[in-house]
């Protein structure tokens, strides 16, 4: 499974030099992470890599977390994320946006942003009812239940609430560009999350 | 705005155009590729407004075709502008001229600025009173539909002649109500 971690910076477009054709990027700040953890069938039930990433200030982590970065010599870092699935990467390696090539398919996910107490409206797509000819029914959201059975709400049952800060994953997206140097990776079209939110980079599996 | 974005849009700005603002008459030399064929396809006409910032900044021009109201909107920094002449420097007091849209004949017409007009060079002196307008003849029968095939493949400096000699053959008959408006 590859896989990285990184910081969204924010959006732009790119112009190409031949067609003209604009392309409307997210640019993520992604890696270098060194790989501090594998995880192993034998000793964990599964598979799957542990990247640090963010390299922070040592009394800014707890000493757990400190010892633990410590063991393969990563230092102190201030995210960890698990990748499962099988990998080749041992600890004490590092990965970087190189590993992404442009028309990669990969998903990204992350925080999306919060947006509080939403209606049913926004939150969970219902349609408003008429606004004109003396109805109070606008943003309602009608009827939640019926009365004899069952006599109660039925659980799951779509209603206003919080909305966002939940993780969140965008699927089909591709690599646009890559840049090595500056550890930048552009994707095409938008990634759940605000502007220096943290997000996971994986590779599609189709 | 990040630095990393902001180098990245830095360094697609095209630095070497014009300076231009609404009220101006541009001509935009668009990039239009048929096929395996590229030739440069004209617009002219005042521009209505400018908008957005940075890499994303565009511009909005307008022109009067067969006497129907044609606007086009250019993303500032494409590579597919190969030059944008500024013909003649408007005289507005709006950012954006969306009262243009409303106005037909004479009176959809921007003045322009005398002092600046005889600075810029060559054709534009001689066109200088007539920004874009009704006239029949400044039409450019192609940029009607800006994708339909033409035959001939057109060269920049061979489109710029007869557009200049056009104008140049009118203002007779322009000048007058571009004085009238100047008092």
């Amino acid at each position: 499974m590859k896989g990285i971690v990184g910081k969204k910076l924010g959006m732009t477009q790119l112009f190409d030099p031949e067609s003209g054709v604009v392309t409307s990027v997210t640019v993520i700040e992604a890696g270098p992470c060194p790989v501090v953890h594998v995880r192993k069938p034998e000793t964990d039930g599964y598979e799957a890599i542990q990247l640090a990433f963010e390299p922070v200030a040592e009394r800014k982590i707890t000493k757990g977390e400190l010892g633990h970065l410590r063991k393969t010599g990563a230092g102190a870092h201030r995210h960890l994320v698990e990748f499962r699935g099988p990998s080749e990467l041992a600890s004490g390696d590092t990965v970087t946006v190189a590993i992404f090539q442009p028309g990669d398919k990969i998903k990204v996910s992350g925080i999306s942003i919060g947006k509080g107490y939403q209606g049913t409206i926004k939150r969970h797509n219902f349609a408003s009812g008429p606004k004109s000819h003396g109805s109070h029914n606008v943003r309602k959201p009608g009827s939640i239940g019926a009365s004899a059975w069952p006599s109660r709400v039925m659980k799951g049952m779509k209603m206003a609430g919080r909305m966002g800060g939940k993780r969140a994953t965008q699927v089909g997206l591709t690599v646009h560009e890559v840049d090595a140097e500056q550890n930048v990776i552009m994707v095409k079209g938008a990634v759940p999350g605000p502007k220096n939110g943290i997000v996971e980079i994986r590779e599609e599996a189709r | 705005m990040n630095k990393i974005i902001d180098q990245i849009e830095q360094r697609q700005l095209r630095h070497e155009l014009p300076q231009f603002k609404a009220g101006d008459s541009v001509r935009v030399h668009f990039k239009v590729i048929e096929g395996q064929r590229q030739r440069i396809q004209v617009f002219e006409g005042v521009v209505l407004k400018r908008q957005g910032a940075g890499v994303r900044e565009t511009f909005t021009v307008r022109k009067s075709s067969f006497g129907v109201g044609v606007e086009r909107t250019f993303p500032l920094h494409s590579p597919k502008i190969d030059k944008i002449d500024v013909i003649s420097i408007g005289d507005v007091n709006r950012a954006k001229l969306y009262y243009l849209r409303g106005k037909i004949g004479k009176k959809a017409r921007v003045r322009a600025k005398r002092d600046q007009v005889t600075k810029t060079p060559k054709a534009a002196a001689a066109a200088s009173p007539e920004p874009e307008d009704l006239q029949p003849e400044t039409v450019e029968p192609e940029s009607v539909e800006p994708e339909a095939a033409e035959p001939e493949s057109v060269e920049p400096t061979d489109e710029a002649a007869p557009e200049s000699a056009e104008p140049s053959s009118e203002p007779a008959e322009d000048s007058e109500p571009a004085e009238d408006a100047a008092k």
